[in-house]
């Protein structure tokens, strides 16, 4: 069989496909990426929304798409909701990232540390913040502002 | 189950929520109002979707949201209230999430497929969605004289509407006690018992509300059908 597809596989190229608001997270990283059936170079790639009103899903519907395509695959995306996505299923990878980058990574709000200073306590200045996906905090040391990925389970 | 119901409950209560953006009391509410109302939106749009399918007839989720009158919506009344002010709509959130948080509990366990899927994602959205409503009933309800009979005359408003959200789930009455009580105890708040409770939005039979609503929410996919932007 002719093939046009490049030597990259469709887990490497869809190891490229970064959350557009957290644009250092892939979405495997996330754990939105639930699953990649490849037959020949149809590439089925399933996925799940983080939130149920995420508007985000579309921009990485399109972005899997796109990047397929663009390496000669065929992609079909499909929407799983069940099990429902929690922020378990974030990679240890992604926590660390989201620490690096100055977000508190999901836990309980009462033993929130800041990014920063690494010190705590902070206190929930609002329980949403710029997305779905975060809460807005400020470290009660350093008086700094931060964000807070939700904890969702 | 009612999909249909469910979903035209977090259509509207999407839309009457997102009527704050802009004009709640501070920045963070703002935010929080229009990341809930895009929760229910999100939901709204699955179950819609879900309820095409089930239907068979090929309506989508934009003709089901769109494009059907007053009469054929069928969410509860308490959903189209108006928002009054900021302590009548919390007073509606709190007793809208902790109705939601029992239902999704339920629904997480249909055998329809799709619907417990969505439930099972929409709970988690709506115990977190009942925390925002708890924590605010408390700071309003124990803030000032003020505050507590502003949250206070909001619940009496809003009383009536109670009893039809258990009309198809007498089991979710309890938990909904259980949720709710506590949170006004603690806020110096009570949910009084209205006499002549109101019903019909499942049948849809509305209050004068919806249509003012739908009025604005149709608008632009009505005059321009089709219309992509």
């Amino acid at each position: 069989m002719v093939t046009t597809a490049t030597t990259l596989s469709p887990h490497q190229l869809l190891d490229q496909v970064m959350d557009p608001e957290l644009p250092f997270l892939s979405i495997a990283d996330l754990g939105i990426l639930r699953g990649v059936e490849t037959v020949g170079t149809r590439v089925r790639v399933t996925i799940t929304p983080t939130y149920s009103g995420c508007p985000a899903m579309d921009a990485i519907r399109k972005d899997i798409e796109s990047m397929l395509d663009s390496h000669g695959y065929q992609p079909e995306v499909v929407l799983n909701r069940a099990p429902a996505w929690t922020t378990d299923d974030l990679s240890p990878r992604a926590r660390d990232l989201l620490q690096q980058h100055g977000f508190a990574p999901p836990q309980a709000d009462h033993s929130v540390g800041c990014p920063r200073c690494a010190d705590g306590p902070a206190r929930v200045v609002s329980r949403f913040g710029s997305t779905a996906c975060k809460a807005l905090m400020v470290c009660g040391s350093c008086g700094e502002p931060f964000d807070l990925f939700k904890e969702l389970r | 189950m009612n999909v249909l119901g469910f979903a035209d409950d977090n259509l509207i209560l999407a839309q009457r929520l997102s009527e704050w953006v802009a004009a709640a009391p501070d920045l963070e509410l703002d935010i929080a109002v229009a990341n809930m109302a895009l929760d229910h939106l999100g939901v709204a749009r699955a179950l819609l979707t879900h309820f095409g399918d089930l239907e068979g007839k090929g309506r989508t989720e934009d003709d089901l949201a769109m494009f059907r009158s007053e009469r054929e919506l069928t969410n509860l009344l308490i959903c189209e209230q108006p928002n009054g002010d900021f302590g009548q709509t919390i007073a509606r959130q709190l007793l809208f999430d902790s109705y939601q948080v029992g239902l999704w509990e339920k629904l997480a366990g249909s055998p329809d497929e799709i619907l417990a899927a969505v439930a099972s994602k929409a709970l988690l959205e709506a115990r977190y969605h009942w925390q925002h409503s708890a924590t605010w009933t408390e700071r309003l309800g124990r803030g000032t004289e003020e505050s507590n009979r502003r949250m206070q005359s909001g619940l009496v408003a809003l009383a009536r509407y109670v009893d039809e959200m258990f009309d198809e789930h007498q089991d979710l009455r309890r938990g909904f006690d259980e949720r709710l009580t506590p949170v006004l105890d603690e806020s110096r708040l009570v949910l009084p018992k209205d006499p002549s409770p109101r019903r019909g939005g499942r049948r849809g039979m509305h209050t004068e509300h919806l249509g003012h609503l739908l009025a604005e929410m149709q608008s632009l996919a009505r005059a321009y059908p089709g219309v992509q932007w």
